[in-house]
C-alpha cells in the first residue's frame, strides 16, 4: 500500500490544470451560447424568444450530472465518438449557457428603459443599438455576477469525475484507492478547489460592492 | 442514425422509478428543513453573535460555497469513518445536503435580516421586546417575504444537485437510473426518462411555491 506523499499530492495538484482548462472551455462555450440565448430572449422575436425560454428552462431545471450522462451516452447513438473530455466540454457548455444567459437578459433588462427609447429616437438600427448603447451598459452591471459564476462552473467540472475525467475529483478518488487515507486525500482535494475558488468569490464581492457604491451615488 | 428507442424496459421499472423520486423529494425536504433550522441559527450567529462565532460561520460558509458538492459528499461519506464516524448512504447524503444548504441559505437569510430597517428593530426594543422576540417578529417573519424567492429557488438547486448522491448509491431517483441501466443496458432511454422526471419535479415544486407565496404571503408591506 502506498502512503500519502510528495508524488501523490502532486498528482493531485496536476489534476487542476484540467479543472482548470475544463472551466475555460465551459466559460468560453457558454459565454457564446449564453450572449446567444440572453439576445433572444430580450430580442423581441417572439418565437425565437420562447425557445430561448425553454432551453433555459430545460437546462436550469435538471441535474447538470444528467446532463453529463445525456451527452455522454447519447452520442454515441447519434453516430458520434465521445470521450468523458468531450461529453463534459458539451454537458458544462449547455449548462452554463442556460444560466449565464439567464443572468444576462437580467443585466441587459436592467438597463434602463429610457436608454433603449433614447436609441430608438435616434433611429439606430437594433444591432447598432446594441452594441453601442445598451450592451456596454449591460456589461457592467454583468461583471460581478458573471465572475461568480465562475465559481460555479469550477464546482461543476467536478462532476466530470463521475464519467472518468481526471480532474481534481477523480484524481483525489484514484490518489484515495491508493492510500486508503480519505481523510487526507479529500481534504486536500477541497483544500485545492478553495484555493481555485475563493480568490473569485472574494473579486465578485468586491466588484458588487464597488458597483453599489457607484449606482447609490 | 440507425439507433432503435427501446422505452419498455424503462416503463417497466416504474415502481422503481416511483421509489426513486419519492427518495429524492423525501431528501430535499428533510435537508431543506434541517438545513433551515442550522441557517437560522447560523444567521443569528452571524448578525448578533460574539467575533469569535462569526469567524467561525464565516470559515464554515466560505468553505461550503466554494469546494464541489461532489467532495462535501466525498469527504462525509469516505473521510469520516476515519475518524469513526461510520454513516449509511443515506445519512451522508442528508448530512451533506444539510450541510450545504445551511451555508447557502444562511447568506439568504442574513440578507434578509439585513433589509430590515434598523428603526423596526430599535422600536422593538423601546416596546421592551426581548432580544428573541424582537429576532423572531420584528426581525425573521418579515424577512421571510423578502427571501422567499431566493430560499425556494435554493431548495430546487438542491433537489437537482442531490442526484450526485447516486455516486454513494444512496437510493435516489438517479441510483435508480443506474440500476435500471445496468440491468437493461437501456442507459440513453433510462436517462432521458429520469431527466423528464426532474424536469416535472422543479416544474412542479417552483408552481407549488408560486401558489403558496400568492395564498400565504402576498400579505402587503405596512409603510
Amino acid at each position: 500500500m502506498r502512503t500519502f506523499g510528495w508524488p501523490e499530492l502532486w498528482f493531485i495538484v496536476q489534476a487542476a490544470k484540467w479543472t482548470i482548462a475544463l472551466s475555460a472551455i465551459a466559460f468560453a462555450g457558454g459565454t457564446a451560447v449564453g450572449l446567444l440565448v440572453a439576445l433572444a430572449r430580450t430580442g423581441g422575436n417572439a418565437p425565437l424568444a420562447r425557445g430561448a425560454t425553454v432551453f433555459t428552462q430545460i437546462f436550469q431545471g435538471t441535474p447538470l450530472l444528467l446532463q453529463l450522462f445525456l451527452v455522454f451516452f447519447g452520442a454515441p447513438i447519434l453516430g458520434l465518438e465521445i470521450n468523458p473530455w468531450a461529453a463534459a466540454a458539451v454537458a458544462l457548455t449547455l449548462n452554463s449557457g442556460a444560466f449565464l444567459g439567464e443572468i444576462w437578459r437580467g443585466c441587459i433588462q436592467a438597463v434602463p428603459r429610457g436608454q433603449w427609447e433614447a436609441a430608438e429616437a435616434l433611429s439606430l438600427s437594433y444591432p447598432w443599438r446594441m452594441r453601442s448603447v445598451i450592451l456596454p451598459q449591460a456589461f457592467k452591471i454583468a461583471v460581478p455576477p458573471t465572475v461568480g459564476y465562475l465559481v460555479q462552473i469550477i464546482k461543476g467540472t467536478s462532476l466530470a469525475a463521475i464519467i472518468g475525467f481526471t480532474e481534481i475529483t477523480r484524481a483525489g478518488q484514484i490518489i484515495d484507492n491508493a492510500t486508503f487515507q480519505p481523510l487526507l486525500v479529500f481534504g486536500v482535494v477541497g483544500a485545492i478547489y478553495f484555493a481555485l475558488c475563493w480568490p473569485l468569490s472574494l473579486l465578485a464581492w468586491r466588484l458588487e460592492k464597488r458597483h453599489a457604491r457607484a449606482m447609490s451615488r | 442514425m440507425n439507433y432503435r428507442f427501446q422505452f419498455g424496459q424503462v416503463f417497466a421499472a416504474w415502481p422503481d422509478l416511483l421509489h426513486g423520486t419519492w427518495i429524492t423529494i423525501q431528501l430535499s425536504l428533510t435537508a431543506t428543513v434541517l438545513g433551515l433550522v442550522v441557517a437560522i441559527a447560523c444567521a443569528w450567529g452571524k448578525t448578533s453573535g460574539p467575533g469569535w462565532l462569526r469567524l467561525v460561520i464565516n470559515a464554515y460558509i466560505e468553505l461550503i460555497r466554494n469546494t464541489p458538492f461532489l467532495v462535501q459528499l466525498f469527504f462525509f461519506f469516505f473521510a469520516l469513518p476515519a475518524i469513526g464516524l461510520r454513516w449509511t448512504p443515506h445519512t451522508a447524503a442528508l448530512v451533506s445536503m444539510v450541510v450545504n444548504l445551511g451555508a447557502y441559505a444562511t447568506e439568504i437569510i442574513r440578507a434578509g435580516i439585513e433589509s430590515i430597517p434598523k428603526g423596526q428593530i430599535e422600536a422593538g426594543l423601546a416596546l421592551n421586546l426581548k432580544r428573541w422576540e424582537i429576532f423572531r417578529f420584528v426581525i425573521l417573519k418579515p424577512a421571510l417575504k423578502t427571501i422567499y424567492p431566493a430560499l425556494t429557488s435554493q431548495f430546487i438547486l438542491l433537489m437537482l444537485s442531490s442526484s450526485v448522491v447516486s455516486v454513494i448509491s444512496a437510493d435516489d431517483l438517479t441510483s435508480v437510473a443506474a440500476n435500471i441501466q445496468s440491468q437493461t443496458f437501456r442507459s440513453f432511454e433510462v436517462y432521458i426518462v429520469v431527466t423528464i422526471i426532474y424536469l416535472a419535479l422543479s416544474l412542479a415544486f417552483s408552481a407549488l411555491f408560486k401558489l403558496v407565496f400568492q395564498t400565504c404571503l402576498n400579505y402587503p408591506d405596512r409603510r
